[in-house]
């Protein structure tokens, strides 16, 4: 005896409970996957803004997890709440956006990192520079490891823009993505700026 | 640490509306139950224990839920109230949640909860009243009952 239910009714279900709790203050966080040239995104979002993006390689089931922690496990997914969001990354991608004017919510970034990390968006589209540069402008010029793991901790890449910081000596650099995620930005950058 | 919410909505979500439409019978009231359900439980998500049950618990709320529609069904103009019971077509076959349905009350809670919501007969028992094994009888009889009308073996 099969009591079936229909799935695509309660994926309206789901859908439908995610905006009266995001109408209703309900929710610490709402999140949607979207597809990209660079693989697959995790898009998280507090009421304030973008909170996390995520690379597939980091593992969206554990990224989840370390957000249920930190921000609070009130959490659904919704693809509504990203629209606009993934409409910028859209453009960006197809080169026809060079800044992103999405409201994000910084409170993953912390202390020095933190510091770091709201630097990185004074790299212009296009333009690069190197942990040792960017340890110097913080007044830190010893601190290029820091800066360093500052942006490969970056929680918010692609819209906060680490993949614009290089090595000193010019090669390519960690990134959460991988090097070929941040040679596929950097090269589209190029390419469109 | 809690799990993000979702997790609860994607394991359980069919079970608790499968659970709602047995205890409500029609769509539209299922459904609404369904979205209650969730949306309490997702206000109360960060304060349950984490050992807790969590499929368990979804289904106490649900059975609130629809306690509540029931009661509001009551309160309204008869004319309004929605049709539970059916009358099918005897040249079609029975859909099983028209069997569901025709059921008894005590026997349809019970198969709701245990069958489809997985409650021990002591839990199913705590919400619908009774002894454990009345519950348990009237799980046994909902389910015999569904298995002739639908004409199963087993």
């Amino acid at each position: 005896m099969r009591f079936d239910v229909d799935d695509t009714r309660l994926d309206d279900l789901r859908e439908r409970l995610a905006d009266s709790a995001y109408a209703g203050g309900d929710l610490d966080l709402a999140y949607r996957t979207v597809d990209s040239p660079v693989g697959e995104l995790l898009l998280a979002a507090t009421e304030t803004g973008v909170v996390r993006v995520a690379f597939a390689r980091e593992d969206f089931d554990a990224v989840l997890a370390r957000l249920a922690d930190a921000v609070g496990s009130r959490i659904l997914l919704s693809r509504k709440r990203f629209d606009h969001a993934q409409r910028e990354l859209e453009e960006y991608f197809a080169g026809s956006r060079s800044t992103f004017d999405l409201p994000l919510d910084r409170r993953l970034s912390h202390g020095f990192r933190g510091e770091v990390q709201r630097q990185l968006s004074s790299i212009g589209y296009g333009t690069t520079s190197s942990y040792g540069r960017l340890a110097q402008q913080l007044g830190h010029p010893r601190a290029a490891r820091a800066v360093g793991s500052a942006c490969a901790t970056n929680p918010l890449p692609i819209l906060v823009p680490c993949h614009r910081v290089l090595r000193s000596d010019g090669s390519i650099g960690e990134y959460a993505g991988g090097q070929a995620a941040k040679r596929v930005l950097l090269e589209l950058e190029a390419r469109a700026g | 640490m809690r799990a993000p919410f979702e997790r609860a909505v994607e394991h359980h979500g069919a079970t608790v509306l499968r659970v709602c439409r047995a205890v409500l019978g029609g769509d539209p009231e299922a459904e609404d139950a369904w979205s209650e359900t969730f949306l309490a439980a997702l206000r109360a998500w960060p304060s349950l224990a984490e050992d807790a049950n969590v499929e368990a618990w979804l289904v106490t709320i649900a059975h609130r839920k629809a306690l509540d529609i029931v009661r509001r069904r009551r309160t309204l103009p008869i004319d309004q109230v929605p049709a539970c019971t059916v009358d099918p077509d005897p040249a079609t076959a029975l859909t099983v949640w028209e069997a569901v349905r025709s059921l008894p009350e005590r026997q349809r809670l019970a198969v709701a909860y245990h069958h489809l919501g997985g409650l021990p007969y002591a839990e199913v028992a705590a919400l619908v009243g009774g002894s454990p094994e009345a519950a348990r009888r009237a799980a046994a009889d909902g389910m015999k009952t569904l298995r002739t009308v639908l004409k199963e073996d087993e």
